[in-house]
């Protein structure tokens, strides 16, 4: 039986456990069924199309939308790129380059069967799974050979919308002591229903995920990391409608954390829930193969909600973003799950509150990486003042063992981070961690007190607001507002019109080769 | 650490306070004292202390004092850096353009509304352009409000649709006609190269090219937003920070009661 320092009864976190179990399978059953045209972008990837068209449209694109304007994407791209293959002997690149000069017709080939496809698409297929196989490995040799910063890992953002500059910055954080270096996405890319290509030296308040950013990102941080001998971590966004692309693009360039989280888009963008809940199994299956670490964003949830009354909010979505990816094949020691520190400053004992929650996230997903997140919503220009918050967020990363510390800039709400602002940010965790290092196996908690107090109060509220998932069934319950009291229909916002039930001839190899 | 500390030399100014001339404060009045920080694209050590010494006196400041310099990185290193600054400003001539409404409570509000008005007063708001944060417009919008100020949507006399975050202008200013909005609200919260003010500009723009800039109140906010930049972007009303949803309704009530009785 596992030990709590908060006295929680683990009966009932199996119980929470087994009820979002439910939750997610129910989820899963519609999930199997279909697909979307992200999706099937991502298995044009993974079969080696890549690069755009004279317009600049990329080439999975140009596919998908053939298959679309036909209206047989619901067959999947790759049971006609097979045929296209075994048909003209060309590379599924150069068939995609067909497409765009209008040469053909990939619709219009004899249909051959699933074993005959699987042969053709093998070399292909192969390609690409020994690229992420080689990526993994690339990862886990450097981590053995270099060694790595202890946890909570410092994670720390770039966002000056050249990639350029991004490396820079990454470079300098790095040297200060960074462990992970997010690059934050251009304002408003999670709604573009494709991803651009190249470098590229122009975003607003981030910069365009793009697989040759990735790669370039990736190379310097493997340089630094041999400079300074620690192993840095990339991070990038793996949300939005391409989902399962940046995913697959992510894992052939050996990204090591992705954000991907389905309900943060569903909440904060407005994006179609069954369309990225589809998306988002893709995007799993791929992450938990290319070992990569995905981040959850149940933090946002208190950016908008209040931190103290809906906290339950954020560990019930935990726990369904634990079975969802469980479900993938993606393994607990993959899963940063996320919470945040978002208490308003002014609430007296604030900080016993917040330490219960941290302790209490810590105690039932113990393998998990936690994401944890600093304060935001009340960060208010004065960076004095925000400097202290970030300092007590720090206190509690360090003392309930976080995974992966989302550091706090002072400058929170006044601009991205400026060079200073992050060396102040790492300055400050780093003193912290090395100050109080095992005060979480020093102090314990006094009987029935406020901490622990609150995270009963937390997981009982947590089991009740899971079993009304349960019965309602996630997506009419997101409809009703239930997380971050946001309202969101089943048939709404952005991306519903990607979505198809798989056909007869579906083909989708990836799904069972990635999660064996 | 800084000489200045230690200083003992009389203070040779005039140590009266006058505010046709005023400058910052450290603990002696007119003493000007001023604290700032800065990187240098230079690795550290003496000549970057110098540059960055010598780059505060072209700032205007005398005596600065560099009290703590820390190489970031290779090639950059930042200053925390003290000065005294010697020029004045006249505060007796400062005019700062305000959002002229007084504040009332939700209740005052109301009942302002039913009894001037007679009617519920429709506000749509968004988010708009590529802008995805929704906390701005929540906090002024949603019922809960923020930091004790109830949203909009609280108020009896007030009939609300927030639309959220990236919101087009058109679709904006599409709902704004299907409900008969009396105002649109309009929240931008990244400002990262002045992204927001080609956006909100154009959506005054739009207002405009349809001849409905008259028919509704208009107004913005965000942490980077003040009522003169808004009006200067042709808005009626501008909210930065430190303003919550009383400020809002107060103004949209006691504005549309204006123009009410002007009509």
């Amino acid at each position: 039986m596992q030990q709590s320092k908060l006295n929680i009864n683990f009966d009932d976190v199996q119980l929470a456990r087994d009820l979002a179990n439910k939750i997610a399978r129910s989820v899963q059953s519609f999930v199997d069924n279909y697909t979307t045209v992200s999706v099937e972008r991502t298995l044009c990837r993974l079969v080696g199309i890549n690069d755009t068209d004279q317009n600049g449209v990329p080439l999975p694109n140009i596919v998908v939308d053939a298959l679309t304007s036909k209206g047989v994407v619901d067959q999947g791209a790759l049971f006609f790129i097979g045929n296209a293959v075994i048909e003209t002997k060309q590379t599924p690149q150069e068939i995609a380059e067909q497409i765009v000069k209008e040469n053909i017709d990939i619709t219009s080939y004899s249909y051959h069967t699933k074993e005959e496809i699987e042969k053709a698409l093998q070399p292909y297929i192969n390609q690409s799974m020994e690229r992420i196989i080689s990526k993994r490995t690339h990862r886990e040799e450097q981590i053995a050979t270099l060694g790595e910063g202890a946890r909570p890992y410092l994670y720390v953002i770039v966002a000056t919308g050249n990639i350029y500059e991004d490396v820079r910055q990454a470079e300098a954080a790095a040297h200060q002591g960074a462990d992970i270096i997010a690059v934050i996405r251009t304002t408003g890319q999670s709604l573009l229903d494709y991803v651009p290509y190249g470098a590229t030296t122009e975003g607003f308040g981030g910069t365009y995920a793009t697989q040759e950013n990735f790669r370039i990102m990736r190379e310097a941080l493997d340089k630094v990391g041999k400079e300074i001998g620690r192993f840095i971590r990339l991070c990038n966004y793996c949300s939005g409608l391409c989902m399962p692309e940046i995913a697959a693009m992510g894992a052939l360039e050996g990204l090591d954390v992705m954000l991907n989280d389905a309900l943060y888009g569903i909440l904060f963008r407005d994006i179609n829930m069954q369309r990225t809940m589809i998306d988002q199994f893709m995007s799993r299956v791929i992450n938990g193969f290319a070992g990569v670490i995905i981040n959850t964003g149940e933090d946002n949830y208190l950016t908008t909600a209040d931190a103290v009354e809906e906290a339950h909010t954020v560990l019930a979505s935990d726990f369904i973003n634990e079975q969802l990816a469980l479900m993938a094949g993606l393994p607990e020691e993959q899963m940063g799950l996320g919470h945040a520190f978002e208490m308003d400053p002014d609430l007296e004992n604030g900080f016993l509150l917040e330490l219960a929650q941290a302790q209490m996230i810590r105690e039932i997903f113990p393998k998990a990486p936690l994401k944890y997140m600093p304060p935001t919503k009340f960060m208010s220009g004065n960076i004095f003042k925000g400097h202290l918050q970030d300092a007590l967020f720090n206190m509690i990363g360090i003392w309930t063992s976080q995974g992966i510390q989302l550091l706090g800039m002072p400058t929170e709400a006044i601009h991205t981070p400026f060079m200073s602002d992050r060396y102040l940010s790492i300055e400050n965790a780093k003193y912290i961690f090395n100050n109080m290092r095992n005060i979480g196996d020093e102090v314990e908690f006094k009987k029935d007190g406020i901490i622990q107090q609150r995270a009963k109060e937390v997981l009982n509220k947590t089991i009740e607001l899971l079993r009304e998932l349960e019965t309602k069934g996630l997506f009419t319950a997101l409809e009703e507002g239930i997380f971050g009291g946001v309202k969101r229909p089943k048939n709404g916002g952005k991306g519903l019109g990607g979505v198809s039930s798989k056909g007869e001839h579906y083909y989708n190899p990836f799904l069972v080769l990635m999660k064996k | 650490m800084s000489e200045a500390l230690y200083q003992t030399d009389k203070n040779d100014f005039d140590q009266t306070l006058d505010l046709t001339k005023v400058r910052p404060y450290g603990d002696t009045i007119n003493d000007g004292k001023t604290q700032l920080s800065f990187t240098l694209p230079v690795p550290a050590g003496d000549e970057a202390v110098e540059a960055a010494k010598q780059l505060m006196k072209k700032m205007g400041f005398d005596n600065p004092q560099i009290v703590y310099h820390k190489e970031l990185a290779g090639d950059f290193t930042f200053f925390v850096c003290y000065g005294s600054f010697k020029g004045s400003v006249d505060y007796t001539s400062i005019h700062v353009p305000k959002v002229t409404s007084t504040k009332w409570d939700m209740q005052t509000t109301d009942e302002f509304i039913k009894e001037k008005i007679g009617r519920k007063i429709v506000v749509v708001g968004a988010s708009t352009g590529t802008d995805a944060h929704t906390v701005g417009i929540d906090a002024i919008m949603n019922m809960k409000g923020f930091a004790g100020h109830f949203g909009l949507e609280r108020y009896e006399m007030f009939e609300t649709v927030n639309m959220g975050s990236q919101v087009a202008n058109e679709d904006l200013i599409a709902k704004g006609i299907e409900t008969k909005a009396d105002a649109l609200l309009v929240s931008q919260t990244v400002t990262q190269k002045d992204v927001h003010i080609s956006n909100m500009v154009e959506m005054v723009e739009m207002l405009e090219a349809e001849g409905l800039r008259e028919t509704m109140l208009i107004a913005c906010g965000g942490p980077r937003i003040t009522h003169e930049l808004a009006k200067e972007l042709g808005y009626d009303a501008g909210f930065g920070m430190n303003t919550y949803a009383d400020d809002v309704a107060s103004f949209l009530a006691q504005e549309i009661y204006r123009r009410l009785q002007e009509q």
